[in-house]
């Protein structure tokens, strides 16, 4: 359901070329809940951009839902739905409804469709409440509630959620996790997942990439992430050794261009 | 894209609705400024007869047909030397990954029904031009023609504008330089100023296509720099042609775009 092939992105800072990622490769099938992780600045938010459509890659090739994401983005738009913690795809000065109502129309969801699943997304995630109330008097959590459902209205068969707890509070984030857990796997939906809160990895996800220098430095199961640091008890901490050693390792220089196409590393 | 376009602008008309007494302001505040140009042009009139060789009436014509090409492009496209403003925040993100294309996304962005006052003034600053003026209704159906071309001149601008933002994030006022000097370029005849810039205007930068050239047909009027005089007819060609580089270069920027770090 999504595709990577030595992806890689570049960017020109003052004259020098930095590689914000490099000859990623991966593959994530149908209905899988994968997370992707990473420090600061390690190239999620590059990778997650390449795989909706927001950047071209200047390397390597990205396919998702069977299409090339930078060429075919409106029509990949119909396919995949995006929710960006850090800031809403809502109309700031709309009530929430006539957002979502506006969604509808550029989806082209069918009304009944619409209703159905708007009213089962009331029931799921309690919206109810705030539907009249514009976008910019929402709290964060209902908020991203509001995101959560603008970007499953068209029942999108792969869902890219970029920190969709960051700054929700213990009940907020068990709301979200509890909902997107079910509804994910009541439809089927491919989910890609880039967090800094593990315990949304721990409840959601059950394969983890992880990302560093922009390159794919861990592929396996959360099983399998534990028992790279084998005496650490939680999570948190075989993370941050990880996070840690890759920065103490001396790391190789950077290449001048990017690396053809390298050996795929496939799941 | 039409009906993409409407639905967006219907919803930022509606969110606009919420602020009666700003849309008010708005309104009175572009009728002002329009007010203003054409008491410039009365202040003029009251001093000499005539303007580069041109009467009032006929000035009238050439200053309602651009204002009024430039107006509707502000109207529809104005919003799209705003794109610095999305890239900087972050909001051409969530405009990416939305089935509609960006272009379309960011011109309806904000769109302001307060603008059609001044479109509507230029309007009929141009039928009083045109009902003084004797055409003949062989040439008159030039003028529409050559306000929907000074349209898609501007629009083109606009755009190509907007392109340039996404090189330069930080410089949104190069490109007004274009669009609204364009548009004050234009308001007077071209021949009061130096023929080396109206040959420029006319061979490089379109902008005597907007109502210049056409204008010289219709009022059936010599070209001072000797050009023929279908060289009027051909406003749909400059603007087509001009359109295409613009939309090229939107292209290209788009491709280009780095997004922000978050």
């Amino acid at each position: 359901m999504i595709e990577a092939d030595g992806a890689g992105r570049t960017f020109r800072v003052r004259g020098r070329v930095v590689h914000a990622v490099r000859d990623l490769s991966f593959r994530v099938a149908a209905g899988e809940f994968v997370a992707c992780l990473g420090p600061n600045g390690a190239g999620k938010s590059t990778t997650i951009k390449m795989l909706t459509g927001i950047l071209t890659p200047t390397s390597g090739r990205v396919r998702v839902a069977g299409l090339d994401p930078s060429r075919r983005r409106t029509a990949l738009a119909r396919r995949i739905g995006v929710v960006f913690g850090q800031r809403t795809t809502l109309w700031w000065d709309l009530p929430l409804r006539d957002s979502l109502e506006l969604v509808r129309l550029l989806y082209k969801v069918d009304r009944k469709v619409f209703r159905e699943r708007l009213d089962e997304m009331c029931d799921l995630l309690d919206l109810g409440g705030f539907l009249a109330t514009p976008v910019r008097q929402l709290s964060l959590g209902q908020r991203m509630r509001g995101d959560i459902a603008a970007a499953l209205l068209h029942d999108p068969v792969v869902l890219v959620l970029d920190e969709p707890t960051i700054g929700l509070d213990v009940v907020s984030k068990a709301e979200v996790r509890d909902f997107l857990r079910r509804r994910c796997a009541e439809h089927g939906t491919t989910v890609l997942l880039t967090t800094h809160d593990l315990g949304d990895v721990e409840r959601l996800c059950r394969r983890v990439l992880l990302i560093d220098h922009g390159r794919l430095a861990f592929d396996g199961t959360v099983d399998e992430l534990r028992a790279t640091a084998p005496g650490r008890a939680s999570i948190e901490d075989v993370v941050a050794e990880l996070y840690l050693r890759s920065r103490t390792t001396p790391r190789t220089p950077p290449l001048p261009l990017p690396a053809p196409d390298g050996p795929s590393a496939t799941a | 894209m039409i009906r993409t376009y409407a639905l967006l602008a219907w919803t930022w008309t509606r969110a606009a609705a919420q602020y009666p007494v700003s849309f008010a302001l708005m309104t009175a505040g572009g009728v002002v400024v329009g007010g203003l140009d054409i008491a410039a042009i009365w202040v003029i009139f009251a001093n000499t007869g005539t303007l580069a060789g041109f009467g009032l009436t006929e000035v009238m014509f050439l200053y309602g047909a651009s204002q009024l090409a430039f107006a509707l492009a502000d109207l529809l496209f104005g919003n799209l030397d705003r794109i610095s403003r999305h890239i900087v925040s972050g909001t051409l993100d969530v405009m990416l990954i939305r089935p509609a294309a960006p272009f379309v996304q960011v011109a309806s962005d904000r769109f302001t029904p307060h603008r059609i006052g001044r479109s509507i003034q230029a309007g009929a600053v141009l039928a009083v031009g045109l009902s003084r003026l004797d055409v003949p209704l062989g040439r008159v159906w030039m003028v529409p023609v050559m306000v929907v071309s000074g349209v898609v001149i501007f629009a083109a601008l606009f755009t190509l504008g907007g392109a340039l933002q996404f090189l330069l994030t930080a410089a949104p006022e190069v490109a007004n330089a274009f669009t609204y000097g364009g548009a004050t370029l234009t308001q007077y005849p071209l021949s009061v100023y130096d023929p080396r810039i109206v040959r420029g205007l006319t061979f490089g930068l379109p902008l005597a296509f907007v109502n210049w050239q056409p204008g010289l047909y219709v009022l059936g009027r010599p070209d001072p720099l000797g050009l023929p005089s279908w060289t009027g007819l051909l406003s749909p060609a400059a603007a087509l042609a001009l359109a295409a580089v613009a939309a090229l270069a939107w292209r290209a920027g788009i491709r280009r775009y780095r997004s922000t770090g978050s």
